[in-house]
């Protein structure tokens, strides 16, 4: 691997790669954005990235005038290759001149400024491991968040822009996601119609009362249980901490199975009493273990205090416990809501009746080939902005829920 | 003088404690147990009985009622009718009997040998009704004038019934039918194979994924919160909303994937993502790391976050590369929250239901042991087999957390 850490060998391997991430990137980003596809040619991109790659590594070790004079020899070489094979990238069948120049601009821009800070520092020769294990990392970096922040985006563009189309524009090309804004509120249609025709307004109070009576019996359970957990001394503590840990890996389909024969027998199938009943079972057991890890890390002492000042349990928890656990509890009922509006299992199974559908088993419903894709996205959009709004607007909170909450998938 | 002891045993605080939390925990136990500890220990029972979705409801007479004969004006004659049912096909219904309440102002004609009415109530005792037999009972009446008057129509009371039937889950036959059935051939091994698959590589892959993401973001830079947060978004979001989007965007007729690579060149025809072996399976697989990733990702950065940077700087002083010291410190500080990930995440990928069934709905190869309690249970409507592969399922589980408690109670944290 040694023959890697020269200057002239990095720079252009770097810049290779980095220019075919790039170039995929730009054309997929312009072809989701415009409509008109855009393709990347993987040698004449390579070739260009090389190119640029020896041409942006800093003057040390040559002079400025050979960097000069090689940079427009081999660029050349680059403008040969793009004439003999093709451009970096390449016009789909039908793609419009505008699409193809915006799609270069792109590629260049991205491709020339990151890549002169990635390979600032590396010399013409011989590098030390420092030095290339640096720009190696700093190639690493650029990618992942340019990797982590394309896949996660491109799901939720796709679902927010698909939910603004008409059915005909979504035949017509499924690769133009631009959207026309002098449709005006004509925009919102699909949304307008599955609270006017899929009754999706009252899924969405369903969906939240069920979510918020899911996170009080939650912590009207755990809270004391937690607390009994964390600060009283009893046989078969531990046994019983495990126990949640175990309860909380049984997976729910093989539950919803007899609470589906059990709730056919009884008539609890078809009501919502039947959900509130069995949602808090199922996130008893996760609040109850994030709860009692935070409360054990409350100091005793100031509960002793208590005790020793005339108050009892009940008033030690009312008074001193909760007040100092009121972050947690904030976290644990924000993961728990979050559970209960996501759910899905069990209201598929136990909710055949429209009229009490919650939102997820709405979404579900909307699933079949009668129903238009535009519904279906707009439906998974009402879905996800409630508990991404929750999300953004308490992401402290919430992630500490998540990381105490740790397994719940 | 007797020489003092310490007192043994619990002293009466100590009982009182423990008595305390028993009490907070009482509650909690109870839910448990009846909603988490009764089905487990059913599905035992019902894998062994030979039942299916159509057994769940337990025969039962059906009726109804018609008052016949068009009586028009009082002292017309006319007859009230019942059309009785067995609701099964198969199975018998023993002492059916029927209680009605009639409208005043009806005056039985003939009296059928089985009923007997007192007052305006009417009694009729059936006997035993086969599977699928059917049967009309006929009570002619004179339609007096009290009838017209009170203009109660004798539909308004609902007739009421009752019969005995074998209920198939409380009954003593067993069978091990259902197991044979699960464990028959190639079936069960390709679905042993997509569990297999799907819960190592899903694993692994969100954990080496996870921890690229948090290597990124464990430095501190403008914009840092934002996307820590947006990288969270596959985890929050509901697994509904992105398992459908996914299916749209790979849709081999107008998904936007196909349509990007065919105007690209890459590929001549539309592929079928989620519909094609052994594509779908690693679809299913790249779905379950892109979903949650986030969370690995969220743990190996708290736990980064806490290694102290005294040994950065020790390591920088002594002249170690960066890849040295990610390989040489933070790997070997690491390893404890990677392995604990790791049993987690391995028993959650594999009790992962949702995202399998919305995705493909456990076609082309994607069948893994948890859709297949669902195929058995409800498409092929045998709640048996179903629970026999739940029964698989859990045995598994039981396996695994004993090598996680094993494990976990040498590692600190969890």
């Amino acid at each position: 691997m040694k023959w890697l850490r020269y200057g002239f060998v990095t720079g252009p391997l770097i810049g290779a790669l980095w220019a075919v991430i790039m170039a995929t990137v730009a054309a997929v980003a312009v072809s989701f954005f415009t409509g008109f596809a855009v393709a990347p040619v993987i040698v004449p991109t390579l070739v260009f990235g090389a190119w640029l790659g020896f041409v942006w590594l800093p003057d040390s070790g040559r002079t400025r005038a050979s960097r000069i004079l090689w940079g427009v020899v081999l660029a050349g070489v680059v403008l040969a290759v793009f004439w003999l094979i093709s451009p970096a990238l390449r016009a789909g069948a039908g793609t419009k001149t505008g699409a193809l120049i915006f799609a270069w601009v792109l590629f260049a821009a991205t491709t020339a400024w990151p890549l002169e800070r990635i390979l600032r520092g590396l010399r013409f020769g011989a590098l030390s491991r420092h030095e290339f294990e640096e720009a190696v990392i700093r190639f690493l970096t650029g990618f992942g968040y340019i990797f982590f922040t394309v896949i996660v985006i491109i799901p939720f563009y796709v679902m927010v822009m698909t939910s603004l189309k008409s059915q005909q524009e979504l035949l017509q090309n499924p690769l133009d996601f631009a959207i026309d804004l002098s449709r005006g509120a004509e925009l919102l249609r699909s949304y307008f119609e599955l609270f006017s025709d899929f009754n999706f307004g009252s899924y969405l109070w369903t969906s939240f009362y069920v979510s918020v009576l899911t996170v009080l019996l939650t912590l009207l359970f755990s809270v004391p249980g937690a607390y009994a957990v964390a600060r009283l001394r009893f046989r078969g503590r531990a046994a019983f901490s495990r126990s949640i840990l175990l309860i909380y890996m049984v997976p729910m389909i093989v539950l919803a199975l007899p609470i589906y024969i059990a709730f056919s027998m009884t008539g609890l199938r078809n009501s919502i009493f039947g959900i509130v009943m069995i949602y808090p079972v199922t996130t008893i057991p996760v609040a109850l273990y994030m709860l009692q890890g935070y409360f054990r890390g409350l100091p005793a002492e100031v509960e002793e205090a208590g005790l020793m000042d005339g108050l009892n349990r009940l008033q030690v928890i009312l008074r001193i416990t909760l007040p100092l656990g009121l972050p947690a509890i904030a976290s644990v009922s924000l993961y728990v809501f979050m559970i209960a509006w996501n759910e899905f299992l069990l209201a598929f199974m136990l909710l055949d009746d429209p009229s009490k559908f919650t939102l997820t088993r709405g979404v579900a419903m909307l699933n079949s080939s009668e129903i238009p894709r535009q519904h279906l996205m707009a439906g998974a959009v009402i879905a996800t902005v409630p508990v991404m709004a929750l999300f953004l607007g308490l992401e402290r909170f919430m992630t500490r829920g998540l990381t105490a909450g740790s397994v719940k998938g | 003088m007797a020489a003092a002891t310490p007192p043994s045993g619990t002293g009466p605080l100590a009982r009182r404690e423990a008595r305390l939390a028993w009490g907070m925990l009482a509650p909690t136990i109870a839910i448990v147990s009846a909603v988490i500890i009764l089905p487990l220990l059913s599905i035992f029972w019902i894998s062994f009985k030979p039942i299916s979705l159509a057994d769940l409801r337990a025969p039962s007479p059906v009726v109804r009622e018609a008052l016949r004969g068009r009586p028009a004006a009082p002292g017309d004659a006319a007859r009230i009718e019942y059309r009785l049912r067995n609701s099964s096909q198969t199975k018998p219904i023993r002492n059916v009997t029927l209680a009605d309440d009639w409208p005043p102002g009806l005056a039985v004609r003939e009296m059928d040998g089985r009923c007997t009415l007192d007052g305006t109530r009417l009694f009729c005792d059936l006997g035993d009704f086969e599977g699928g037999q059917r049967e009309t009972l006929k009570i002619p009446v004179t339609v007096n004038k009290e009838f017209f008057d009170a203009g109660i129509d004798p539909k308004a009371t609902v007739p009421k019934l009752s019969g005995d039937a074998d209920n198939i889950l409380l009954n003593g036959e067993f069978t091990l039918e259902n197991f044979r059935k699960v464990f028959d051939g190639k079936e069960f091994l390709q679905v042993l194979w997509a569990t297999a698959f799907y819960t190592v590589f899903g694993t692994f892959g969100a954990l080496v994924v996870g921890l690229f993401a948090a290597l990124l973001l464990n430095r501190s830079f403008r914009g840092q919160g934002i996307l820590r947060g947006l990288y969270l978004f596959p985890y929050v979001a509901p697994v509904i909303a992105v398992a459908f989007t996914w299916v749209t965007l790979f849709d081999p007729f107008s998904g936007s994937a196909n349509a990007l690579l065919v105007q690209m060149g890459v590929i001549d025809r539309s592929i079928n993502f989620f519909g094609q072996r052994p594509l779908a399976l690693i679809m299913v697989t790249v779905f379950e790391i892109w979903r949650y990733f986030p969370l690995s990702f969220l743990f190996i950065l708290a736990r980064m976050q806490s290694i102290d940077s005294d040994m950065y700087e020790a390591a920088d002083m002594d002249g170690a590369s960066p890849f040295q010291k990610f390989r040489y410190l933070s790997l070997p500080q690491l390893l404890g929250i990677l392995s604990v990930l790791f049993l987690l995440r391995f028993i959650w990928t594999f009790n992962k239901f949702d995202d399998i069934f919305l995705l493909t709905g456990g076609n082309a190869g994607t069948r893994t042991l948890t859709v297949d309690v669902y195929e058995q249970a409800f498409a092929v409507s045998n709640i048996g087999a179903g629970a026999a592969v739940a029964v698989v399922i859990f045995c598994c589980l039981l396996l695994f957390s004993w090598g996680f408690f094993r494990y976990i109670s040498q590692e600190e944290g969890l």
